[in-house]
């Protein structure tokens, strides 16, 4: 019960942020002359038919998991105030490769998928090593370095799908891709779960990599809470100076939490990769993952429980990008409202927690009243 | 009947309670103009919240604070500062890599216009500089600086800021007595032109010397205000204090074995600018010795400690533990081979301050087994820890989980000693051990450090209290400008011949103990310190 209701107090500022944000937006949208309650309703349609409906549920997984994979890469690093901007690159180059040598190898299913997800990470991990190794050695910041490396991953991937990992069977007119990933690499749908649990099965592919993303995400909260790596990392997060005192090397900690947060970064176009799109195509690929990643984290508190809420959050809102357009409001609109949502959420959230302690301070001074006699001054 | 003027300060009823704990309850307390007046305490008695409370920092649940006679309410130490009250705070909070001027006038910017006037801001820096002999210069880096010079820094911001009331939270805790006598002589200036100081202290010898009225807190309420300090003893204050007697330092039989547990030779570093910071630092410490450093604060302590923790790579020399070489080893190996650590500075090294203890029981210690290991950590075992250290050290907290940041500062400072001796150590290495925790504290922490001396650990204590260097050393070395100039039996030295190597006045001769074997040393030390007293 007072579990519950400790759970209740912490979510409670979380869903007062939730509905500023929506008020904000209401705002915003009449502003620009369009009926808010007509977008509020937008927001939460999930179309007509039970076709439609599972299709909108498929898309909103699909879109929750590389978020969620996105904001946990991005959290490591604030963990240790470290800025990862680079997420963004990591993943890209990460496909790139996982895509590129994936086609080009041979083995049986379900462990054709692990080594290309090891090499997905392993990739990621070395992306990252750069401003890691950059910082560590040159002192330049991660802030500029990953930003900087973002750009040049675009050159790199470009580059990596032209030349080593270009689909020699390419057809005349087609868009430059990989060579297509063997049936051995695809990863199964949960398509067929929809009919399980009784729902109309979606017409597209309903990624199961989700799957995955759930499993990375317990073992990384795991690892946060429970594992000297995570303790060292948490400690030079709260303080470096204390950290290095105490024997923990905060170069170290950098070059690690980096190649930690990388490899994370390196499963977040896995899901669109392995799930659906089979081959690494520029067109096609989904960028800004990375970036949106930021905000997620930020959102969810760096962690892992409430990056999960947040990618649903996020999901959710980009689900419902296409239905809103076609209310005549522009899609921008969702981007405003996650960026309204995190704004108030962190206000919110800050407000509750001063609140919070004023209310533990009343109850302190009710229970002394209450139990301890006063001490008699001589 | 003259009408006495009203008190510059008073505060009446005032209570404050957090989560747990009632940090003050009822308190009184009246200053006067022009008067030093110190606050006494036992740690955790609540000294620092009332400050932080006069200081606007905190809103009392209960009572009022009147300025000369008038009351009134503090929203944030902005208002308070605009009364006029200002504030140094136990733990400072100066900005490193400013000069003094930028430091000083850092939220109190001077304009012209839209610019900032420095030159005016100089003019008057240097002209309350003078006034109270605080010796500021105003360019100066404050890295550069000394404790003492920092602590004149904080001193000048609150004045430039227009306060006739300073709040100094234990200002001594941090200083050599040369400096402490100096810092006397700057509140007797600033007394002498009519301000009010509020000082608080841990070393009672002290507050009867220079406070003209004492205020005695105990577990939160005000026990006592003593009129005449000269005329009360020491004693008689602690037992104010606790309600029970001061405990006498008692001479312990020496332990000190054969088997050399930690040995540094040569060890050197070197400054970009100016000096070497360490130079040929050659000495041994046995099992059960425990070995203190002397010297005026900034002559190479700190450097040496970090030598020692692997904290600082020497440019020169070899550390040895045990038969093990150890000048190559990282840091948390030294901690794993067993070699503690109490820093110089409690907040920045030693804790991390929005984590809760049990947490903070495993800084540093995280690969050590049960709470710590190699790949994972235990919470639940960090936590019986916690809760041992603090029933065993006198931590007085609600429990494990409370933040270290809540801890008043000698109850941090027990729980990091706590933390570092209920761990089976080869070496300890303690800089100002008891910095900031009450005379009961204190005499319990030399306790351990006699027990576990005892027990065959080697500690090098460096400290600033000569008091505690003198009484638990069994050898002492004096570092000036980064090198040993006098290795001392401490039971025949006197503070004065401590002092004279201290600031260098006997540094010559002294050079020469450095060299020739351990044995043949301590003769020549012990002869050269009967040839001195005599
Ligand atoms: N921010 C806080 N939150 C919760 N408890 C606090 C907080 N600040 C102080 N306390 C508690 O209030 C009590 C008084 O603390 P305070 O810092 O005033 O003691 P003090 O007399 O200054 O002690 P010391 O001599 O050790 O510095 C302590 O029990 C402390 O744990
Ligand atoms: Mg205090």
């Amino acid at each position: 019960m007072t579990r519950l209701l400790g759970w209740w107090r912490r979510i409670a500022p979380t869903l007062v942020a939730l509905g500023v944000a929506l008020a904000v937006t209401a705002v915003f949208i009449l502003i620009i002359g369009e009926n808010p309650i007509a977008a509020l309703v937008a927001l939460f349609d999930f179309g007509e038919t039970p076709v439609a409906q599972a299709n909108s549920i498929g898309v909103w997984i699909n879109r929750a998991a590389p978020l969620f994979l996105a904001g946990l890469a991005v959290s490591i690093g604030f963990r240790m105030g470290l800025f990862n901007i680079g997420v963004e690159g990591q993943y890209r180059i990460a496909t790139v490769v996982a895509a590129g040598l994936g086609a080009a190898i041979v083995l049986p299913a379900p462990l054709h998928i692990l080594v290309i997800t090891l090499i997905a990470m392993a990739a990621g991990a070395a992306y990252a090593a750069i401003p890691a190794i950059l910082k560590v050695t040159r002192g330049v910041s991660e802030v500029i370095s990953t930003i900087m490396l973002n750009a040049i991953a675009i050159g790199i991937a470009a580059y990596l799908i032209r030349s080593p990992f270009v689909d020699p069977e390419l057809g005349a007119g087609e868009n430059v891709a990989t060579t297509r990933l063997p049936e051995s690499a695809h990863f199964p749908g949960l398509n067929e779960l929809f009919g399980v649990l009784g729902l109309e099965e979606p017409r597209r592919p309903v990624h199961g990599f989700v799957v995955v993303a759930i499993v990375v995400g317990v073992v990384v909260a795991v690892i946060l809470s429970r594992s000297r790596f995570g303790f060292e990392l948490r400690a030079s997060g709260l303080s470096a100076l204390a950290a290095t005192a105490n024997g923990i090397s905060s170069r170290a900690m950098v070059v690690k939490a980096m190649l930690f947060s990388g490899a994370l970064a390196g499963l977040v176009g896995l899901s669109d990769l392995l799930g659906s799109a089979h081959r690494f195509q520029p067109d096609s690929f989904v960028a800004g993952y990375g970036f949106t990643g930021i905000a997620v984290a930020l959102l969810g508190r760096n962690r892992p429980g409430g990056i999960a809420l947040a990618a649903l959050l996020f999901a959710f809102l980009d689900r419902a990008g296409p239905r809103l357009q076609s209310e005549g409001i522009p899609p921008a609109a969702v981007t405003i409202m996650q960026g309204i949502v995190v704004l108030s959420v962190l206000i919110v959230d800050e407000v509750a927690r001063r609140r919070l302690r004023r209310r533990e301070e009343r109850r302190a001074r009710a229970q002394d009243q209450a139990t301890t006699p006063v001490e008699v001054a001589s | 009947m003259d009408a006495e003027p009203a008190p510059v300060i008073e505060l009446t009823g005032i209570t404050k309670r957090f989560p747990g704990v009632v940090a003050n309850r009822d308190v009184h307390l009246a200053v006067r103009h022009g008067e030093v007046h110190a606050v006494v305490g036992e740690n955790g008695a609540g000294k620092s919240t009332l400050m932080k409370i006069l200081y606007g920092m905190y809103k009392p649940d209960e009572g009022t604070i009147s300025v000369d006679g008038h009351p009134v309410e503090f929203g944030s130490p902005k208002d308070a500062i605009a009364a006029g009250i200002g504030m140094v705070h136990q733990h400072f909070m100066l900005a490193d890599n400013f000069t003094v001027l930028e430091n000083i006038v850092l939220g109190a910017e001077p304009r012209a216009g839209v610019r900032l006037d420095f030159a005016a801001a100089r003019e008057r820096i240097e002209e309350t500089s003078e006034r109270y002999g605080l010796g500021l210069r105003p360019d100066r880096l404050v890295e550069e600086l000394s404790v003492a010079d920092r602590q004149r820094i904080e001193i000048a911001k609150v004045l430039y800021r227009g306060a006739r009331v300073l709040i100094l939270d234990e200002p001594t805790a941090v200083l050599v007595p040369q400096e402490v006598d100096a810092l006397f002589s700057n509140l007797a200036e600033l007394r002498a032109a009519g301000l009010s100081v509020i000082f608080i202290s841990h070393k009672l010898d002290e507050v009867r010397q220079v406070a003209d009225r004492i205020t005695v807190i105990r577990r939160g309420s005000t026990v006592a205000t003593v009129d005449d300090p000269q005329a009360t003893s020491s004693r008689q204050l602690a037992h104010l204090m606790v309600g029970s007697e001061l405990p006498t330092p008692e001479t312990t039989e020496s332990t000190v074995t054969d088997v050399v547990e930690l040995a540094a030779s040569g060890l050197a570093l070197s400054s970009q600018d100016g000096p070497d910071l360490l130079h040929d630092v050659t000495f041994e410490v046995r099992r059960g010795e425990i070995a203190g450093f002397a010297g005026v604060e900034g002559n190479g302590q700190s450097e040496l400690v970090e030598a020692i923790m692997g904290l600082r790579k020497p440019d020169a020399g070899l550390l040895r533990l045990g038969d093990d070489d150890m000048t190559s080893w990282p840091a948390h190996q030294r901690r794993m081979a067993g070699i503690g650590f109490i820093p110089e500075d409690r907040h920045r090294q030693a804790l991390l301050l929005d984590a809760p203890l049990w947490e903070n029981r495993l800084l540093g210690w995280q690969g050590n087994p049960p709470a710590g290991g190699r790949f994972w950590i235990r919470p639940q075992a960090a936590r019986a820890e916690a809760a041992t250290i603090m029933r065993e050290y006198d931590v007085r907290a609600p429990g494990p989980d409370t933040i270290a940041d809540a801890l008043s500062g000698g109850n941090q400072q027990k729980f990091v000693i706590g933390r570092e001796m209920s761990t089976t150590l080869r070496v300890l290495v303690a800089a100002h051990p008891t910095r900031g925790v009450d005379v009961g504290a204190q005499s319990a922490i030399w306790d351990r450090l006699r027990e576990a001396r005892a027990a065959g650990l080697a500690t090098v204590l460096v400290s600033a209290d000569l008091e505690e260097l003198l009484g638990l050393s069994d050898t002492l070395y004096v570092l000036f400008r980064g090198r040993i100039v006098a290795r001392l039996d401490p039971a025949e030295v006197t503070p004065e011949l401590l002092g004279s190597y201290m600031t260098g006045a006997a540094g010559q001769e002294g050079a020469r103990f450095t060299t020739g074997d351990a044995a043949g040393e301590e003769q020549a030390a012990r002869a050269d310190t009967e040839e001195e007293s005599r």
